[in-house]
């Protein structure tokens, strides 16, 4: 398909590569991050992916939009192929149910199955990270398949702490940092998506392939302790 | 050691600078300052480097007491500041003693005045950036606002020099009426015609639910085609959204860096700043112009910028 190009004012220019979420679809944005990454084009300062469209931001003063087309243009022109192969694969371990994960016993119930399936069908997933974005180092999944599906908590929660995983339709995912949210809570991982004093501060990038795998409370525990992460909000000292 | 001890807080006071860029794809807020015209301003006035962070003030200012000599400048909205109980001068750096106390009383014009201290002021950098992204509780003074009994510490200035004054004919003015200049898009499709007309017609009024991440305003309704909704995709700076209930709401410096409601239309660069500081209660039009002509007004500006700190450079 043909690439849409958008202004967004004076210091943005959205790429649209498709109306759908797909695989193939984020294949090409990833293609063209890579490349944009390497050629280092003088005036850009930053990329944002999203699901069927990326958005370089740029100094007017440094390069002018015609300009900035056309060396985006040329760059489609290139299309190269991306593989999955040098795919990083993150593996996200999850206590699954219980204090950790309050709303896994509903998801089972509203589908249909018991909490055994949905850890089953949830851990024997392969997901990949579209995007980032609603709070740093937040992930938007694609990949969850549709038997646990779950619609949003009708009164979303003040408080929900960092790692939870959660539920959204047909969407799965992670909380960065504390945050309020409506999503339906089926477990939490030990490991910080977000910590400001982390090089780099974000755990995951659009790209990632992501694998969750149960754990014991008691081994939560030990991976919490293991490395003696800040905390993710960084106002620790 | 200590150079400036917070009395008072006042209603909003944060440590910014031009903000965290580059973060954006992790899903990292920008933050920075609202106005960063006049934060540019206020730093070329004292000697500092233009990206140098200094304390935005928002509508009801802080007590701040000075327990060094400094040279500072205050640049923005118009707060009617003293130097202990005389009036402190605007858009002019100027010297405040050891033991001097800076306050303000009735805003006059504009709602964020920006402080800024030769030396600039010396928070960590957490990502290249000592701006204040209060909800993430990072950056700035410890990754919140300024409270009572706060005391800042200033930077050394390499190349002290003393303070300037900006010509009287380039202080921007703040109105109670601001036309901003927007090109339309990138979802200006996901609209009626008439959506579109009327939005780049009609006045709309500034709420009082407007804050650092976005203004929130009221109008006429703008109408969707079919829906509001979008697959999620980046927010520039200036971003006009327009979720279901069809009022439009423009996204600033805590903006998300994504997100799912069709797109109107983007505000200029250049015409942030007087958004910036406009009030709840001011009225917003808005006029379609192209991306050259908005990209000619962003260049002005940053000329603007650079002639200014050349200028102050040289003599």
């Amino acid at each position: 398909m043909k690439l849409q190009f958008h202004p967004l004012g004076d210091t943005g220019v959205r790429i649209g590569f498709g109306e759908r979420i797909d695989p193939g679809v984020n294949r090409e944005i990833r293609s063209f991050v890579n490349q944009l990454e390497r050629s280092r084009i003088p005036g850009v300062v930053e990329w944002v992916p999203a699901y069927t469209s990326l958005t370089v931001y740029y100094r007017p003063w440094d390069i002018r939009y015609p300009d900035l087309l056309k060396t985006l243009k040329e760059m489609e022109r290139i299309r190269e192929p991306v593989s999955d192969e040098d795919v990083k694969v993150v593996e996200l371990p999850v206590v699954y149910g219980g204090a950790y994960g309050p709303d896994l016993g509903d998801v089972a119930r509203i589908n249909g199955l018991t909490p055994e399936d949905v850890v089953r069908i949830h851990s024997g997933a392969s997901y990949r990270v579209y995007m980032l974005g609603f709070a740093p180092g937040f992930p938007y999944l694609g990949g969850m398949p549709e038997e646990i599906a779950t619609p949003r908590l009708e009164n979303p929660r003040s408080r929900i702490p960092a790692g939870s995983v959660g539920i959204a339709e047909g969407q799965t995912g992670v909380y960065p940092l504390e945050t309020p949210g409506g999503w339906r809570i089926i477990g939490r991982t030990p490991l910080r998506l977000y910590d400001p004093g982390r090089e780099p501060p974000v755990l995951l990038k659009a790209g990632d392939a992501i694998r969750f795998r149960p754990v014991t409370e008691e081994e939560y525990g030990k991976l919490e302790g293991n490395g003696g992460e800040r905390k993710p909000d960084g106002l620790d000292g | 050691m200590g150079t400036i001890t917070v009395v008072n807080p006042g209603l909003l006071t944060t440590v910014q600078d031009l903000g965290r860029t580059g973060y954006q794809q992790f899903g990292m807020v920008v933050s920075g300052a609202m106005d960063p015209f006049s934060l540019q301003v206020g730093n070329i006035l004292v000697g500092n480097p233009r990206g140098a962070a200094g304390l935005e003030i928002t509508l009801s200012g802080p007590v701040l007491r000075f327990e060094k000599e400094c040279l500072v400048a205050l640049t923005g909205a118009d707060l009617s500041p003293l130097l202990d109980d005389q009036p402190a001068p605007m858009w002019k750096g100027f010297s405040v003693g050891r033991g001097q106390v800076l306050s303000f009383r009735r805003p006059v014009e504009g709602i964020r005045a920006y402080l800024t201290v030769s030396g600039g002021i010396d928070v960590p950098e957490v990502m290249g950036s000592r701006s204040t992204y209060i909800n993430g509780g990072i950056g700035g003074y410890r990754g919140r606002a300024l409270e009572k009994g706060d005391v800042l510490t200033v930077g050394v200035n390499p190349v002290p020099r003393e303070g300037k004054r900006l010509a009287y004919g380039l202080r921007p003015r703040y109105g109670k009426e601001v036309t901003l200049r927007a090109v339309p898009g990138p979802q200006s499709e996901a609209f009626t015609e008439e959506a579109v007309g009327t939005f780049f017609s009609e006045a709309y009024e500034v709420t009082p639910r407007s804050d650092r991440m976005g203004y929130r305003l009221k109008g006429p309704r703008l109408f969707h085609k079919e829906k509001a909704d979008i697959l999620s995709d980046a927010i520039a700076p200036g971003s006009v959204q327009v979720p279901a209930e069809g009022q439009p709401i423009v996204l600033l410096a805590d903006r998300q860096t994504t997100g799912g409601y069709a797109k109107i239309a983007t505000v200029i660069s250049a015409d942030l700043p007087r958004l910036a500081q406009a009030g709840p209660g001011c009225r917003v039009r808005f006029e379609r112009i192209d991306v050259a002509e908005a990209e000619k007004r962003a260049v002005e500006q940053e000329n603007l910028l650079r002639t200014l700190e050349i200028g102050a450079r040289n003599n």
